[in-house]
C-alpha cells in the first residue's frame, strides 16, 4: 500500500518520464497524458487488482484507455508498476519499439485497443458481461475524454450499460475541457454530462482527479456487484496539468517539447526516471 | 428449401449447446438475420444490444477479449459499412475471435431497396487484414461453414441472402475455409460464383450444353482465403473464366479471382455482377433480370465474350 504523498511522488515521475519520451520521440499528446496520470497512478498503484508478473490473469481487473492517445502515460504507469522496462518508453511510437502510439494487445498490460475515439466504451460493457457470465468478480474500468463524448458511439454504449445492469462496469471521464482544436465548450458546448449521464441510468461521482487522496477515497468506495448500476466517476482535470505553460492550452494537445522546454519541464516536475 | 441465414440460426443454437464459449449478439434484426430461434431456444446465450450495430461491434470484442466467442449477425450493410471501423479496429487490428454474419446481403433484400442491398460487403470485408471471408451458397454448405469460422481463430465473415435456396450439396460434404467446390467439370470456359449465383451458374451450364459448350463451374465460397489452385487450374485448363456474384463487380468474387489469375496465370476473365451500379426496390426475380445476373444472362454472356468456346 502506497501513501498518499508516495502516489504523487510516482505521478510525478510517471509525468517526467512521459514528456521525456514524447520529447526524444519527437512527437506524442503531452496534454492528455497529463490530465490522466494522477488517476492512472492512483488506479494501477492502488485500486486495481492486478499482477504484473501474470498480466493475463483471468480474474485481474481490466483497465481500458479509450482516449488512446494518452498511452505513452499509461505505458510509464505500466513500466513502472513492473509490466516492462521504462527505458521501453524511449521507443514509443518508433519503428523499433513494440510500444504503438496506442494501446493494444500485444503489450504486457494491454487490455483493449483504442486510438480510434469512442469505441472502448463498448469493449468494457463487453468485458463486464463477460465476467458477469463466467461468474467472475473483477471489474472492468473504462477511462473517456471529454471531447471523446462527441463520438456516437459513446452515447449507444453509455445507453446499453445501465440497461444491462452492469455494475461492474467504472467509467472514468478525464474531464480536461480541452481538445485538438479548441477547448470543449468552443467545439461543441453541450451542457452538464453529468445530468445526462444519470438520465441514461448511471451512478455519478465526480471528484477532483488531482486530489490523489480524493480519488482513493472515491475508487475505495466503489462498489463491486455483478448486477446493478454502472458507475461514471467525472474525474474534473487541466490539460496539460502539472507544467506551467502546457496547463489548459489545445496547442499542448499534440506536440513535443523541445530541448528548452524540456529544462523548464524538469525543473517544474524535478525530474524522473529517463 | 430453406434461406441460408435460416440454417446459420440453426447451427449457432446446436453450437451454443455444444460449447460453452459460444455467445450470438443481435441489433435488433434477429427475425430477419435467423437468428430469433436461437433468442427462443438458447436465451441465455443471447444478447440484444438494440439498434446499435457500432456497440454491438465493440461489445463482441470486449467479449472476444475475455475468452468468449462472440457470433454477431446483422443486415451486411450495417455490419461492413456502417460499423466498419469497429470492425477494422476493435476485432481486426485487435485480432480476435468475433464472427460476423451479414445476411441480406445483394438484391434478394428486393422490396428493401438499394440501402439495404450490401453489394460492396465482400470487397469491404476482404481488405481487412487478419480477416477470413466466406459466402456459402446452400443451407448445407452454410451448416457446415459456420461451423468451420466457429471453429478457426480471428476474426471471421460469413455472407447470406435473404431468400431460400435450393440444395446442391449432401449434408456430409464437408467446405474447409480456403477450398472450393467443383459443381460440373468442363472444358471451354469455366464459371466461379459465390452464394445465389452458383445454382444460376450451374443452370447455366445445363444450358450451354445445349449450345455444344462445355462450362465448369466452381463454388468460390471462400473468398480470402481463396483457392488459389482451382482458379490456376480453370485457368489453364479450361478457355477462360467467367465471375458471377451478387455484388459489384469491383473489389468482390471478381476481383479476387482477377487477382489471383493477373499473379499466376493471365486468362480472360468477365466479370458478371452489378456493374457499378447501386441495386433499387423491386421484387428479386426482376430484380436479377434487370442487372442480367439470370442463368439466361450468364448463357448469352458466355456465348457473346467466349465465342470460340
Amino acid at each position: 500500500m502506497y501513501s498518499v504523498e508516495e502516489l504523487r511522488k510516482m505521478a510525478n515521475t510517471i509525468r517526467y518520464d512521459t514528456l521525456k519520451a514524447i520529447h526524444v520521440v519527437g512527437s506524442g499528446h503531452p496534454g492528455g497524458c497529463l490530465s490522466a496520470t494522477d488517476i492512472l497512478t492512483v488506479l494501477y498503484f492502488h485500486t486495481l487488482r492486478i499482477d504484473p508478473k501474470n498480466p493475463k490473469w483471468p480474474d485481474r481487473d481490466r483497465f481500458l484507455l479509450s482516449k488512446g492517445h494518452a498511452a505513452p502515460a499509461l505505458f510509464a504507469a505500466l513500466a513502472h508498476r513492473g509490466y516492462f522496462d521504462i527505458h521501453e518508453l524511449l521507443h514509443v511510437r518508433l519503428h523499433d519499439g513494440r510500444l504503438q502510439a496506442t494501446p493494444n494487445l500485444t503489450i504486457p498490460g494491454g487490455d483493449s485497443v483504442s486510438g480510434s475515439l469512442g469505441q472502448n466504451l463498448s469493449i468494457g460493457v463487453g468485458y463486464a458481461l463477460a465476467a458477469r457470465l463466467d461468474h467472475k468478480d473483477y471489474r472492468t474500468f473504462v477511462m473517456l475524454g471529454d471531447g471523446e463524448l462527441e463520438e456516437g458511439q459513446n452515447w449507444e454504449a453509455l445507453m446499453s450499460a445501465p440497461a444491462f445492469r452492469l455494475g461492474n462496469l467504472i467509467g472514468i471521464l478525464d474531464n480536461n475541457h480541452v481538445q485538438m482544436c479548441g477547448t470543449v465548450n468552443e467545439i461543441m458546448p453541450c451542457g452538464s454530462m453529468a445530468d445526462k449521464f444519470r438520465a441514461f441510468g448511471w451512478q455519478v461521482v465526480e471528484v477532483d482527479g488531482h486530489d490523489i487522496a480524493a480519488l482513493i477515497r472515491v475508487f475505495d468506495a466503489l462498489p463491486n456487484r455483478p448486477e446493478g448500476a454502472p458507475t461514471m466517476i467525472i474525474a474534473d482535470t487541466v490539460k496539460g496539468k502539472g507544467v506551467s505553460f502546457m496547463e489548459g492550452k489545445a496547442a499542448w494537445h499534440g506536440g513535443a517539447p523541445d530541448d528548452e522546454q524540456m529544462k523548464q519541464i524538469e525543473t517544474e516536475l524535478g525530474g524522473g526516471t529517463l | 428449401m430453406i434461406a441460408n441465414r435460416i440454417a446459420y440460426g440453426e447451427t449457432l443454437i446446436e453450437l451454443a449447446r455444444e460449447r460453452d464459449d459460444i455467445l450470438i449478439l443481435d441489433a435488433d434484426a434477429c427475425k430477419s438475420t435467423g437468428t430469433l430461434q436461437v433468442c427462443r431456444q438458447v436465451p441465455e446465450r443471447f444478447i440484444q444490444c438494440g439498434i446499435a450495430e457500432q456497440n454491438m461491434m465493440g461489445i463482441a470484442a470486449g467479449l472476444a477479449m475475455a475468452g468468449k466467442v462472440p457470433f454477431v449477425a446483422t443486415f451486411a450493410v450495417f455490419t461492413c459499412m456502417r460499423a466498419v471501423e469497429q470492425v477494422r479496429n476493435a476485432i481486426c487490428y485487435a485480432n480476435v475471435n468475433v464472427k460476423i454474419a451479414g445476411t441480406h446481403a445483394g438484391l434478394e433484400t428486393g422490396g428493401d431497396g438499394g440501402t439495404h442491398q450490401a453489394t460492396e460487403d465482400i470487397a469491404i470485408m476482404r481488405s481487412l487484414a487478419n480477416m477470413t471471408v466466406v459466402v456459402p451458397a446452400t443451407p448445407n454448405a452454410t451448416r457446415k461453414l459456420t461451423r468451420a469460422v466457429a471453429q478457426r481463430p480471428g476474426p471471421c465473415y460469413i455472407r447470406m441472402g435473404k431468400d431460400p435456396q435450393p440444395e446442391l450439396y449432401a449434408p456430409e460434404e464437408d467446405f474447409p475455409i480456403g477450398g472450393s467446390r467443383q459443381l460440373r467439370d468442363g472444358r471451354d470456359l469455366t464459371l466461379v460464383a459465390c452464394g445465389n449465383m452458383v445454382w444460376r451458374s450451374l443452370e447455366a451450364a445445363k444450358m450451354l450444353e445445349t449450345h455444344g459448350v462445355s462450362a465448369r463451374v466452381l463454388d468460390l465460397y471462400s473468398i480470402k482465403p481463396i483457392d488459389r489452385d482451382a482458379i490456376v487450374r480453370a485457368a489453364t485448363e479450361t478457355g477462360g473464366l467467367i465471375s458471377v456474384e451478387d455484388h459489384n463487380i469491383y473489389g468482390g468474387l471478381g476481383g479476387a479471382v482477377a487477382e489471383v489469375l493477373t499473379e499466376l496465370a493471365p486468362a480472360r476473365l468477365v466479370r458478371m455482377g452489378l456493374q457499378d451500379v447501386f441495386g433499387r426496390s423491386g421484387n428479386p426475380d426482376k430484380l436479377y433480370e434487370m442487372f442480367h445476373l439470370t442463368p439466361e444472362d450468364i448463357v448469352s454472356t458466355a456465348l457473346n465474350r467466349f465465342p470460340k468456346a
